[in-house]
């Protein structure tokens, strides 16, 4: 019986949960040899499982189809070559380099002349969004193909974002919107459930997926992410049952093992401050303290000269503090300042919110000789300290206009990175701060 | 079990087509609609465009028949049917005996032909003189064109052959330097070497002032507005007649019942309120055929004829609000971010915020208030946000990312108070002290 939907049990059975998608997608696609829309468009959170539907779908009917990602498509020429070989196979290369828009269309009806669709030929362009910046009439063309091109095609958009951010300022075909919507907590766990360990028990599994999700699920929502996650931590789950500590009954005191531990994870692997690999080879050393590792962010701690360091810590607090305040923080004689008006603060001019402000150099040199206990002389290797700073990216430029005259800076490390450079030449930063005052 | 089904029908029905016949049948129809919804294949004759359509076909007979050159412009919004138009008077210009020997047609598309260069090359390639042109070394673009000119002069018989430009997306063609190809068109149209008609199709009102003032000189100033003054009874009574199938059908009698049943759905009070919302949307075929593409789509055999609940949902999904779906999706940690950041707007008259002063509208939060939301480590929030402007829910103030650290970035929120509200309210198990949060004017 030529029903479409006839298919549907067993790709419900591929792909858990979608049940909804791929029913209305098998309807919207309707038989091989029908029209379908010109273009549908579907969006949806990441690792929602839309490429993977359509995919799956596509190949299962055995239905001609391309599928281009955006992403290594850096020129329109790869983009239309990739398509055209796909769908046509590979007797024919003669698009001109550099070939536009206009070329690809005649090629293509070319081709179709001498091999007309008895199917619906699909394009599927993943990581639509970045079609946007490619050039400015390929969206609108992608999206009237099927008039342009005379043929039985339909191309697929798959995007994150939604449709409102993608139409052009003079309007184009509006495509057929779908969404893919996330998949719930329940969904989750059952898919997440379906790779289970052969050596255990289907059910320890599900019950260390729920634990998992508890963790993270207020977090990430994200089916990969969780997959990757829930696949590093299972043998330090498995640990206590290897050891013959706990039995797969023990629902508790596995828990009271697994969730510090998940917790440290959510800190370290989910950053990516750690990698998966030193994950799981501390896993294993089972004696080193977990996190005891340093991971990525650990390192940004550099070595500077003694007058670097200096240098940056003026540096950071000519961005962070009101310049009126300098005189009370840095003279030794400043006159009277009438302590109320002195303090008088809104929070929402608090620097450390609003982000560093710039300064001019002479004032940097100003607080770097009242910070600096010794006297400097100012000789080159000072100033060209300066500026390697500045290619450190720990201080930034503002305004380009003038390099030699009277320039301006900004500092571009975080108050730990200081306090951290602060420490190591015992200097108190936070009695020098305005915010913290 | 839907076979059962089918059959209960047929026999309700009294239909004597067997089972494979009534299959056969029903991917007709939906072979049918589809090319008509999907492929927009040519109706008989325009709907609401009847005058525009008698116009334009005098027009154009005067180019082909007497040798009269003209130019004239096609101005609708769209989807409101300016190709068919120009198709099916093409179609029936095409009709007459000695237009169709005598005339040529060049089709250019402001999409493709993106400079003159492309566009010469398509003109070229369209009235077949490839092989004319060879290596040649024209001086400009306008001895280019009129060699193209000449050469169908002498390539048949003595008199030239009218040629019929027609330019879709009219209004792309005039971001070309110095609208070269524009101007060389009308002028030949002008200055009358060779019969020349010029039609350009456009949805922008304010076309004529793109043109140079060189180009609009020698333009004719004729305009058609593809505008057709529907109201609500024709806009019914076209779905109707788009729904419903042709007289050659070759199965008469479900022909007859299918249109019945159509027949019967355009008088349901439910659909009318539903078309009455799309109508007040929109008027133009397009999201009209992607309407009823929707509804039709969702006939199978198990339910064979549209149904007022088909059409329903298939509103139901074009009218989806996307932000809103995506909202839907996000993990609890980003929607209180959102939170957050409506907050901010609150307070300082939708000034640009940056990451620290979210979050310190967060921890201020936690701190106070919340139970079911557990604190976080700053890099995961600053995950999250980030996150955020993926999806461009926010969006940077001013597009130089490098110049300054991501935490003190100036953002702006891309949701307006309502959405946000309504996004929380749809949020499957939401925490109440978020909720209270939100809804609290004190942040």
């Amino acid at each position: 019986m030529p029903d479409q939907l006839e298919h549907l049990p067993r790709l419900t059975h591929l792909l858990p949960c979608r049940e909804a998608q791929i029913k209305t997608l098998l309807l919207l696609l309707g038989e091989p040899e029908h029209y379908s829309y010109p273009s549908i468009f579907i969006y949806g959170h990441r690792a929602s499982g839309k490429s993977h539907v359509t995919l799956t779908l596509l190949k299962e009917l055995k239905m001609p189809h391309v599928v281009v990602n955006c992403v290594e498509c850096v020129s329109l020429g790869l983009l239309f070559e990739h398509v055209l070989l796909s769908l046509f196979g590979s007797s024919h290369t003669s698009l001109p380099r550099g070939p536009s828009l206009s070329d690809f269309v005649r090629l293509y009806r070319q081709l179709c002349s001498e091999d007309p669709a008895k199917q619906t030929r699909y394009i599927v362009l993943d990581h639509a969004e970045l079609l946007r910046d490619m050039s400015a009439n390929l969206l609108p063309g992608f999206l009237r193909l099927q008039e342009l091109v005379e043929d039985n095609v339909t191309v697929i958009f798959l995007s994150e974002i939604v449709w409102d951010k993608f139409r052009p300022n003079t309007g184009c075909f509006e495509p057929l919107l779908l969404h893919f919507p996330d998949y719930s907590k329940v969904e989750l766990q059952q898919i997440l459930a379906q790779d289970s360990c052969p050596s255990y028990s289907p059910e320890l599994y599900s019950s260390y997926i729920s634990i998992l999700l508890g963790v993270f699920y207020s977090v990430c929502r994200d089916l990969r992410e969780l997959r990757h996650l829930a696949a590093l931590n299972f043998p330090k789950f498995c640990e206590p049952l290897e050891k013959g500590e706990a039995k797969e009954s023990d629902a508790h005191k596995l828990w009271r093992n697994i969730e510090p531990h998940l917790k440290k994870a959510m800190q370290t692997v989910y950053l990516r401050e750690v990698s998966s690999v030193q994950w799981e080879e501390q896993q294993q050393k089972e004696e080193k303290e977990v996190g005891e590792l340093r991971g990525l962010s650990a390192y940004t701690h550099v070595e500077l000269p003694y007058y670097s360091k200096f240098l940056l810590i003026a540096a950071y607090l000519a961005s962070y503090n009101p310049a009126r305040t300098d005189r009370r923080f840095f003279l030794k004689n400043h006159g009277r300042i009438k302590k109320t008006n002195f303090l008088k603060k809104h929070e929402k001019t608090s620097n450390h919110l609003l982000g560093p402000k710039p300064f001019p150099l002479d004032r940097l040199l100003a607080i770097f000789y009242s910070v600096v206990d010794s006297r400097v002389a100012p000789t080159a290797s000072i100033f060209s300290q300066i500026s390697s700073l500045v290619t450190l990216q720990l201080l930034t430029q503002v305004g380009h206009d003038d390099q030699l005259d009277s320039p301006k800076y900004k500092c571009a490390v975080s108050l730990g990175f200081v306090r951290a450079i602060a420490r190591t030449v015992s200097f108190d930063i936070v009695r020098y701060l305005y915010d913290f005052l | 079990m839907s076979k059962r089904k089918v059959k209960d029908q047929q026999l309700t029905v009294g239909q004597c087509v067997c089972q494979v016949g009534l299959c056969h049948i029903r991917i007709r129809v939906h072979r049918i609609l589809r090319e008509r919804f999907c492929f927009q294949k040519l109706p008989s004759a325009p709907v609401g465009l009847e005058s525009q359509h008698k116009h334009l076909l005098e027009l154009l007979k005067r180019t082909a028949i007497h040798g009269e050159s003209n130019s004239v412009l096609i101005v609708g919004p769209r989807g409101a049917g300016k190709t068919m138009l120009l198709k099916s008077v093409l179609n029936e210009l095409l009709d007459v005996k000695e237009v169709k020997s005598n005339i040529l047609l060049v089709q250019l598309n402001g999409l493709l032909q993106t400079d003159d260069r492309i566009a010469l090359k398509e003109i070229t390639r369209q009235l077949n003189l490839e092989n004319v042109v060879g290596d040649k070394v024209f001086g400009s673009f306008a001895e280019n064109l009129a060699f193209l000119l000449e050469a169908l002069k002498k390539g048949d018989r003595s008199s030239s052959r009218p040629v019929l430009f027609t330019l879709d997306e009219f209004d792309l063609f005039t971001h070309h330097k110095n609208q070269t190809l524009l101007y060389n068109l009308f002028d030949i149209s002008q200055s009358a070497q060779t019969p020349v008609a010029v039609v350009g199709l456009t949805c922008r009102v304010d076309v004529l002032e793109l043109l140079e003032k060189r180009v609009k000189s020698r333009f004719s100033h004729r305009q058609i507005q593809a505008l057709s003054p529907m109201d609500f009874p024709q806009y019914v009574e076209l779905v109707q007649q788009q729904l419903s199938l042709p007289q050659e059908f070759p199965d008469g009698r479900f022909a007859h019942e299918w249109n019945n049943s159509v027949k019967a759905l355009c008088e349901d009070k439910s659909v009318e309120d539903v078309l009455r919302k799309h109508f007040n949307l929109s008027k133009d075929f397009r999201s009209l055929h992607m309407l009823l593409f929707l509804a039709l789509s969702c006939v199978t055999p198990s339910n064979p004829t549209i149904k007022p609940s088909l059409l329903l949902e298939a509103s139901r999904l074009c009218t989806m609000d996307c932000k809103a779906n995506m909202l839907h999706g996000l993990s609890i940690l980003e929607l209180c971010l959102i939170i957050a950041m409506k907050h901010l707007n609150d307070h300082y008259q939708d000034e640009p915020f940056n990451f620290e002063m979210v979050y310190n509208e967060f921890k201020k939060f936690l701190q106070r208030k919340s139970h079911s939301v557990h604190s976080f480590e700053k890099p995961v929030v600053i995950k999250a946000f980030e996150h955020l402007q993926q999806l461009e829910l926010i969006r940077p103030v001013d597009g130089s990312a490098s110049r300054t650290q991501k935490e003190y970035q100036l953002m702006k929120l891309l949701l307006d108070h309502t959405q946000v509200m309504e996004a929380l309210q749809r949020y499957p198990q939401c925490p109440t002290d978020v909720k209270q949060w939100a809804t609290s004017a004190f942040g």
